[in-house]
C-alpha cells in the first residue's frame, strides 16, 4: 500500500467521524426520549373513574376519618371500596347540585347498580395483604400505602397497563421504578422494604381452646418478631 | 454529509445504548412476567369466595388437624389447624399433598366390577345398587352354606365407628374374621395388657421427658403422630433435653439426636436389660416403690443373672462402658422416658422388646407421671346397642379364627401376618374378603405370599378410594369418599397422653360416584336383611356416627376436635416379669429367615417422613421430594458401609441385585459411613405396581423381599431383618 493511499484514507476517516458521532447522539437522543416519555404513554391507557368523588367533601362530613367509609367489619376483615347500600345511607337523593352526585344518584342508586370504580391499588389475586394486621396490629397510616388520597378533590385517571392489566399505582407513577415516598409503589419490593427492617409487634398468640395440659412447645411465647418475611412458611403469608 | 453505512450503524448503536438507559426494557421484562402468568391458558383456580374448613387428615394414623383453604368448593391449600392438641398449626409434607390424592388421576370414580381376570386391569362400571346387590347375593349364598365363618375382613384399625360397623357386621352375620393391619400399638397394648393387666393404649408424654431413650424409634421419621413428635423433638432441642437414638443405621432422627448408638439389630431388648442391670446394680431406683411390685424379685434375677454388662455387650456389641453411663443418665434424669417401635413403628416388633422397654420405664418410675408413660384408656364413645345375633351367627361366631389369634395366641386380636400362610398350606380358606382403608397386597411382609393367598379367596371386595395394589386385585370396588370427603370420627392417636377425638368433616362435595364405607356396610346389612338387617338401625352412616358421638357432635362439628379436660387412665396392677418374659432367660433375638452361608449379609428396611408406606402410597409432589441416594432414576437405593462395598467389590452407584430367600430386586448400591458393616438398608414405601405414573414402577418393594417371623407370645410379626446377598450386574 502507498504512502497516499493511507494519507487519503486518513482524511476520510476524520471527515467521517462527525457524523458517526452526531448520529449516535441522534440514535441515543430518540431512543432515550422514546424509552422515557414516548413508551409510558404507549403502555397506559387512560382511564376515568364512572364518579369523580371529592374525598375531602367527604371526610369533611364524616367523624371517624378514612375507617367512616373504608371500615373494618366485625370478623376483622376489611370492606374496601364501599358497596353502593353504604353509600344509600346519605345518598338516596340527591344532596346538592354537583352534576356528579346527580349522575350518581341517576345512574346507580335509582338503578340500584353498584358503580364499577377502577380500583388504584388492586393487586394480583395471588396477593393476600391483611389490611387489619397492618392498620390495626401495626397501627400504620392509611397514608403510608395509599398517599394523600383523601386530600384529593377529583379523582385521579386510572392508567391500566396495557400488558398486564394492572393499574399503574403498582409500579409507580415514575416509569424509572423509584420512589420518593413510601406510598408511590406497591410491588413486592416495597412490601418487603419495610419489613426487612422494621419489627413487628407480635402479642402472644393464645391458643384458641383451653389445652393446658399441653406444655412447650404449645405455649407460644411473647415477644418481638423480626419479620414476618423472614420466619419459616414466610411466603404463605403473603402469597396463599 | 454523507449518511453511510456506519452512520447508520452508529444511530443503531446510539439507539440501543439510550434503550439500555431508559426504563423501556427493564419494565417490559417486568410486565412481560406479570404478562406471562395471565395468560389464559395457565391453569388457574377458578376465581370464587374463600372459605376455611377444620377437618382432621387421615392419611396416617397421626390425627392432625387440618384447616382447607377453599374458593367456592374447591379445595385449594392444606394447613395444620392452629390450636389442634396433635399438632398445633403444623403439617407434613403428605398431609400438604391431601390435594393430590383428593384431584389425581388415581381416584377410583364409580363402582367397578372386575371383567378381566384379576388384576389384568380390565373393570365394568356398574351402579350401587349393583354394586351392593353383587355384595349381598355372594354373601346371603355363603351364609346359606352354612359357611358365614369364611367372610373376613381387613381394616385399618380396631378403633373408630368404621372399623367398629365392619366388626359390628361381621358379628352379625357370623364371622369372628376381623382383621387389621399390624402396628407396634398391637405391640404396645399387649404390653399394657401383660404388664399392667389393663386394656389401654399407650400415651408418652414426649413434651415433658428430659431424657428420651429412643430403640429404634424414628422420631422424626415418622414415629407415632410425626408432626407432634417434630414439634416435640424441637421443643427438646431447645430446651436442652437430650435425646439417645438406638439404631444400627444413621438414620435422620440418630443424627439430630444428642447420642448415636449403633447397636446390633434384633438385640435392642438385651440392651434394654442390661440397662435395667446397671440400674439394680447400682440401686438407681426407688426401692421403696420398686421392690414391692409384684414380679420384680423374678425381672431382678433374670436380669441379674442373664444380662450383666459384658454379657449385653457382647450380645449387643456396645462396649460396656457406654452401657453404664447410659444407664446411669436414664436413671438420673428427673423425667426419663423409654420408647421403642422401630422406625415408623409400622410393623409390630418382637414383644420382649417392648416389655423390656416398658419395664425400664417402670424401674425409673415414669408410669402414668409427668414426661413418662401414660395407660391411656381406650375411648368409650362407642355404646351401640347388644346386638342380636341368629342361630347362623352364633355358631359362625363359634368358630376359631383363621389368623389363630384368641386361640393359638390368647392375647392377639388380630394376626394378619398369619394369614398368607394359612391359606397358602391349606389350612384355612376364606369365601369372601373385605378389604377398607388398607392395602394388605403391598405393605404386609411377603406381600408375594398374600397375593397368592388372596388368588385363592374366590371374592375380594375393596372399598379403596384409589387404584392401589389390593383393590386392583379385587373383584369389585365400592369406593369410598377420600377424606376431604366424608365424616368419620378420628379416635385417640397412637401415643398421646390424653384423649383427643377428630371429626373429619367433608370440605368439598364428592367429586365422584363414591359412598361412604360406612354407608356401604349399612346397606348390604340391610340387603341382607334379618338380625343383619335389625343390627343396623341407623338410616345412613352420618345418623349412625352423629348419635354414636352423642354430645360430643357439636364441639366436634365446630372446633375438629374433642378432648378431655383430664386424663384418663387405665390402672391395674404392674406386675415386672409376665410368664411371657421367661423367654428372655435364655436371649436369642427373634431369629430372621436365610442361612448365613448362602445370604452372608443382613437386610433392614429403613422409614422416612417422605415416603409413605401404609396404605396410602406418596402423591406425586411427595415422591419428588425423595433424595437421590434413596431413589435414583426408577432403582431404589441400598445403602451399605464402604467396607461392605470393598468387600463385595461394589461401588458407589453401581447397579446389583439384592436377594433374599422371599425375593430378588435391582437396586443401586450407595455407600454409607452410617451403616454398620454387613448390613443392607432399604427403604420402605417404594416399589408400589398401583396407583398411577408417578408412584408406580419406582424402586422395589422392600415387603416382597422380608418375610413373617412369628413372635413367640404374641404372634405378631417380629421380624427385624432377613438375611440377604448382594451380586454385581
Amino acid at each position: 500500500m502507498s504512502i497516499q493511499d493511507d494519507k487519503a484514507k486518513e482524511v476520510s476517516a476524520d471527515g467521517a467521524a462527525g457524523p458517526i458521532i452526531l448520529f449516535f447522539i441522534l440514535g441515543l437522543a430518540a431512543s432515550l426520549v422514546f424509552g422515557w416519555v414516548i413508551f409510558p404513554k404507549l403502555l397506559y391507557s387512560q382511564k376515568k373513574q364512572p364518579i369523580d368523588f371529592n374525598h375531602v367533601l367527604h371526610v369533611e362530613a364524616v367523624d371517624e376519618g378514612c375507617e367512616s367509609c373504608h371500615f373494618f367489619r366485625e370478623d376483622g376483615s376489611f370492606s374496601g371500596i364501599p358497596e353502593l347500600a353504604q353509600c344509600v345511607d346519605c345518598h338516596e337523593e340527591a344532596q346538592g347540585e354537583d352534576p356528579n352526585e346527580v349522575k350518581f344518584v341517576e345512574e346507580y342508586v335509582a338503578n340500584g347498580r353498584e358503580v364499577p370504580w377502577l380500583v388504584y391499588a388492586r393487586q394480583p389475586d395471588c396477593v393476600f395483604f391483611s389490611h387489619v394486621a397492618h392498620v390495626k396490629e401495626a397501627e400504620m397510616d392509611c397514608g403510608t400505602c395509599h398517599g394523600h388520597i383523601g386530600e384529593s378533590e377529583h379523582s385521579r385517571v386510572y392508567e391500566e397497563n396495557r400488558i398486564t392489566g394492572y393499574s399503574r399505582d403498582i409500579w409507580g407513577k415514575n416509569i424509572s421504578g423509584l420512589k420518593k415516598h413510601t406510598w408511590e409503589r406497591m410491588k413486592m419490593d416495597d412490601c418487603a422494604e419495610c419489613h426487612a427492617t422494621k419489627e413487628i409487634k407480635t402479642d402472644v398468640e393464645t391458643l384458641p381452646w383451653p389445652i393446658n395440659w399441653l406444655p412447650l412447645p404449645y405455649k407460644k411465647q411473647t415477644g418481638n418478631q423480626a419479620s414476618v418475611t423472614t420466619v419459616k412458611e414466610a411466603c404463605f403469608v403473603c402469597h396463599k | 454529509m454523507e449518511i453511510g453505512r456506519r452512520s447508520f450503524l452508529s444511530f443503531i448503536i446510539g439507539g440501543a445504548a439510550g434503550t439500555a438507559i431508559s426504563p423501556l426494557p427493564w419494565k417490559l421484562i417486568d410486565d412481560s412476567s406479570i404478562w406471562s402468568q395471565n395468560w389464559p391458558w395457565t391453569p388457574v383456580p377458578p376465581d370464587g369466595e374463600y372459605s376455611q374448613s377444620n377437618s382432621v387428615c387421615t392419611l396416617c394414623p397421626g390425627g392432625c388437624g387440618i384447616t382447607v383453604r377453599k374458593v367456592d368448593d374447591r379445595a385449594v391449600k392444606i394447613e395444620g389447624m392452629k390450636g389442634h392438641p396433635v399438632n398445633d398449626g403444623g403439617i407434613c409434607v403428605m398431609g400438604l399433598s391431601g390435594l393430590q390424592l383428593l384431584y389425581g388421576p388415581t381416584r377410583v370414580k364409580t363402582p367397578l366390577k372386575r371383567a378381566g381376570k384379576r388384576g389384568e386391569g380390565k373393570w365394568e362400571k356398574i351402579s350401587w345398587d349393583e354394586a351392593i346387590s353383587d355384595v349381598t347375593k355372594k354373601l346371603a349364598e355363603i351364609r346359606s352354606k352354612g359357611e358365614s365363618h369364611a367372610v373376613g375382613s381387613i381394616v385399618n384399625s380396631d378403633s373408630g365407628t368404621v372399623p367398629n360397623l365392619f366388626k359390628r357386621f361381621l358379628t352379625a352375620y357370623g364371622s369372628p374374621n376381623f382383621m387389621t393391619m399390624p402396628s407396634m400399638q398391637d405391640s404396645y397394648n399387649m404390653t399394657m395388657l401383660l404388664m399392667q393387666g389393663v386394656s389401654a393404649q399407650v400415651g408418652f408424654d414426649a413434651e415433658n421427658a428430659d431424657f428420651i431413650l429412643s430403640f429404634g424409634s424414628g422420631i422424626i421419621d415418622g414415629w407415632g403422630s410425626p408432626v407432634r413428635m417434630f414439634k416435640a423433638n424441637s421443643a427438646w432441642k431447645v430446651n436442652g433435653k437430650k435425646v439417645v437414638q438406638i439404631e444400627s443405621r444413621l438414620s435422620n432422627t440418630a443424627a439430630k439426636s444428642d447420642k448415636w448408638i449403633p447397636i446390633k439389630p434384633g438385640t435392642e431388648a438385651a440392651l434394654a436389660l442390661g440397662i435395667a442391670n446397671v440400674i439394680i446394680m447400682e440401686s438407681l431406683y426407688n426401692r421403696e416403690n420398686i421392690e414391692s411390685q409384684s414380679g420384680f424379685d423374678a425381672f431382678k434375677e433374670l436380669v441379674l443373672n442373664e444380662y450383666s454388662t459384658d454379657n449385653v455387650s457382647s450380645i449387643t456389641g456396645i462396649n460396656s462402658a457406654t452401657i453404664v453411663s447410659l444407664a446411669k443418665n436414664f436413671a438420673q434424669a428427673s423425667k426419663p422416658l423409654a420408647i421403642c417401635g422401630k422406625g415408623q413403628g409400622s410393623t409390630p416388633g418382637s414383644l420382649n422388646e417392648f416389655m423390656a422397654v416398658h419395664a425400664l420405664n417402670a424401674l425409673v418410675g415414669n408410669i402414668n407421671k409427668e414426661g413418662g408413660v401414660w395407660a391411656v384408656s381406650e375411648s368409650d364413645y362407642i355404646k351401640w346397642p347388644e346386638l342380636e345375633m341368629d342361630s347362623i351367627a352364633e355358631s359362625g361366631m363359634q368358630k376359631e379364627r383363621i389368623d389363630g389369634a384368641g386361640s393359638e395366641y390368647p392375647h392377639a386380636k388380630s394376626l394378619l401376618n398369619r394369614l398368607a400362610e394359612v391359606i397358602n398350606s391349606g389350612d384355612g380358606s376364606l369365601g369372601a374378603l373385605f378389604v377398607s382403608d388398607a392395602n394388605p397386597l403391598y405393605s404386609m411382609p411377603d406381600s408375594k405370599a398374600l397375593n397368592t393367598a388372596f388368588d385363592s379367596i374366590p371374592f375380594v371386595v375393596s372399598f379403596s378410594s384409589y387404584m392401589d395394589e389390593t383393590a386392583s386385585n379385587s373383584d369389585l370396588i365400592l369406593p369410598n369418599h377420600v377424606y376431604l370427603e366424608r365424616y368419620e370420627d378420628v379416635p385417640t392417636p397412637g401415643g398421646l397422653q390424653k384423649n383427643v377425638i377428630g371429626l373429619t368433616k367433608p370440605v368439598v362435595t364428592p367429586q365422584f360416584n363414591t359412598k361412604n364405607v360406612g354407608d356401604s356396610i349399612i346397606l348390604i346389612a340391610k340387603a341382607l336383611g334379618g338380625s343383619i338387617a335389625d343390627a343396623f338401625p341407623w338410616d345412613s352412616y352420618d345418623a349412625c356416627l352423629k348419635e354414636t358421638l352423642g354430645d360430643k357432635w357439636d364441639v366436634l362439628e365446630e372446633n375438629g376436635f374433642w378432648s378431655d379436660s383430664d386424663s384418663k387412665v387405665a390402672t391395674g396392677e404392674f406386675n415386672f416379669y409376665p410368664d411371657a418374659m421367661k423367654s428372655l432367660s435364655s436371649f436369642s433375638s427373634v431369629s430372621i429367615e436365610g442361612s448365613t452361608i448362602s445370604y452372608p449379609l443382613v437386610l433392614i428396611p429403613y422409614d422416612s417422613i417422605r415416603l409413605a408406606n401404609g396404605y396410602i402410597g406418596d402423591p406425586p409432589f411427595v415422591i419428588k421430594t425423595v433424595e437421590d441416594t434413596v431413589l435414583k432414576g426408577k432403582t431404589a437405593c441400598v445403602e451399605i458401609n464402604p467396607k461392605t462395598g470393598k468387600e463385595l467389590g461394589l461401588t458407589e452407584g453401581r447397579y446389583a441385585f439384592i436377594h433374599t430367600p422371599r425375593g430378588k430386586a435391582k437396586v443401586k448400591v450407595h455407600l454409607y459411613e452410617g451403616i454398620m458393616p454387613g448390613i443392607v438398608a432399604l427403604p420402605r414405601g417404594l416399589g408400589h405396581t398401583a396407583y398411577d405414573k408417578y408412584l408406580a414402577g419406582k424402586g422395589c418393594n422392600f415387603n416382597e423381599l422380608i418375610g413373617p417371623a412369628e413372635d413367640p407370645i404374641s404372634g405378631l410379626d417380629a421380624a427385624w431383618g432377613i438375611r440377604a446377598r448382594l451380586t454385581k450386574i
